[in-house]
């Protein structure tokens, strides 16, 4: 077991891997994405209360869930980061804190669309959305980071130890809506229950939040591929390779 | 493991629930002010600061509300099923306002028990379900409500 995680710190074996992996996360991705969207967009039912307006939950929920999934999953790089210094961690949480920002920012822009004509308002300071906003707040703050500090082992601790500090707002997003009042309603999906809403509307939604995830794992493979390629542009391996494109 | 490796986990351990332990006693202390709302039984105990702008949430109470034929007046219950409070309000309130349905309400207490609001924001569930299966829930609601001797819970009003 122990080797194989060394095997992964190794930037060489994971440009392989990732290249194999990601036509099949791209066609599998955008089919479920594209299913799920036009599902829910066309042909799943109405709301009884809010009518067509819920239907952007089909793109809200999708976006949200994988803001804060992307950042537990750069937590736990941050961790290996951290204590087990692999350089593969570090480019996993500089390549993909944008991505991050930018489908927090699509949680918090859709979320005020569909705030406006169910609740009455774009913005409100309340715990979910507030907690949401300091989610992009601390994005931008990793990518500021890791950009202001050119050395390559300083950057990627500090910003590990950022990335570290900032994993308390993932519990406090999820259990805002629990534990003060809000004007967010509490999840429709809940780990141990059955989702609250008939299963021509959970399917679409459940295919679109995994068509999601593949996409994500398509975009995080090919940014670091690059970043890879950046970083290690001066050894051998990355030299035979442009050779062997080249040609 | 190497026990470099394992000074290191620990140091972020440490540093992991220092910090969790720090935000949790500063949003327990804020707790008051991350609230986005007073309930109403919070309210009728005395726990509403009077003329001071807030916001109290709660169902709208069935059946209470008045709207004031000349103008865009309007009056309300806002009850957590335990207690209730009067909302006047005026102004155009939000599509999904009905009764039954969630509320909150920004404005202040004036000094006889009532809301004075400036602001109505529309709150709902996170249930969803088509119209036709809510009809039928209504339907099969009031055939029970309808049929003698029922014990369930009347004060729906259909």
């Amino acid at each position: 077991m122990w080797q194989i995680f060394h095997k992964l710190g190794s930037p060489k074996w994971f440009f392989g891997i990732a290249s194999t992996l990601m036509p099949w996360l791209l066609v599998a991705g955008a089919a479920l994405l594209m299913t799920g969207i036009v599902w829910g967009l066309v042909f799943a039912p109405q709301d009884y209360l809010q009518g067509n307006s819920y239907r952007i939950i089909f793109i809200h929920v999708p976006s949200a869930f994988l803001a804060q999934s992307v950042y537990i999953m750069m937590a736990v790089a941050a961790l290996v980061t951290l204590v087990w210094r692999m350089k593969l961690a570090d480019v996993f949480v500089t390549a993909v804190a944008p991505v991050g920002a930018v489908l927090t920012f699509l949680a918090l822009f859709t979320g005020a669309v569909w705030g406006k004509p169910t609740w009455g308002t774009w913005w409100i300071w309340d715990a979910r959305l507030t907690s949401m906003l300091i989610l992009l707040f601390l994005y931008f703050g990793v990518m500021a980071l890791g950009a202001a500090i050119s050395d390559e082992k300083s950057s990627a601790r500090a910003v590990a130890v950022l990335v570290l500090v900032g994993v308390v707002n993932i519990p406090i997003i999820k259990y805002s809506v629990e534990w003060w009042n809000t004007l967010h309603q509490p999840a429709t999906f809940k780990l141990t229950e059955k989702p609250s809403m008939p299963a021509e509307m959970w399917v679409p939604l459940l295919l679109s939040v995994l068509g999601l995830y593949l996409i994500f794992g398509w975009l995080a493979c090919l940014r670091m591929q690059t970043h890879i390629l950046a970083r290690e542009g001066r050894t051998r391996w990355v030299k035979e390779l442009v050779q062997a494109r080249e040609n | 493991m190497h026990p470099i490796r394992k000074k290191r986990l620990t140091i972020v351990l440490f540093l992991l629930v220092g910090v969790s332990v720090a935000v949790a006693l500063t949003t327990y202390a804020l707790r008051q002010n991350i609230n986005l709302f007073y309930d109403p039984s919070q309210i009728a105990a005395g726990e509403a600061p009077v003329d001071v702008r807030i916001r109290a949430g709660g169902m709208v109470e069935e059946g209470t509300v008045q709207r004031d034929p000349e103008s865009l007046k309007v009056e309300f219950k806002v009850t957590d099923f335990t207690s209730s409070v009067l909302v006047e309000y005026t102004g155009i309130l939000p599509d999904l306002f009905a009764e039954g349905q969630g509320v909150v309400a920004m404005g202040r207490m004036d000094g006889n028990g009532r809301f004075v609001a400036d602001q109505v924001l529309a709150k709902h569930d996170e249930n969803y379900m088509p119209p036709e299966v809510n009809e039928a829930l209504e339907k099969a609601a009031g055939k029970r409500a309808a049929m003698p001797g029922a014990t369930g819970e009347s004060s729906a009003g259909y």
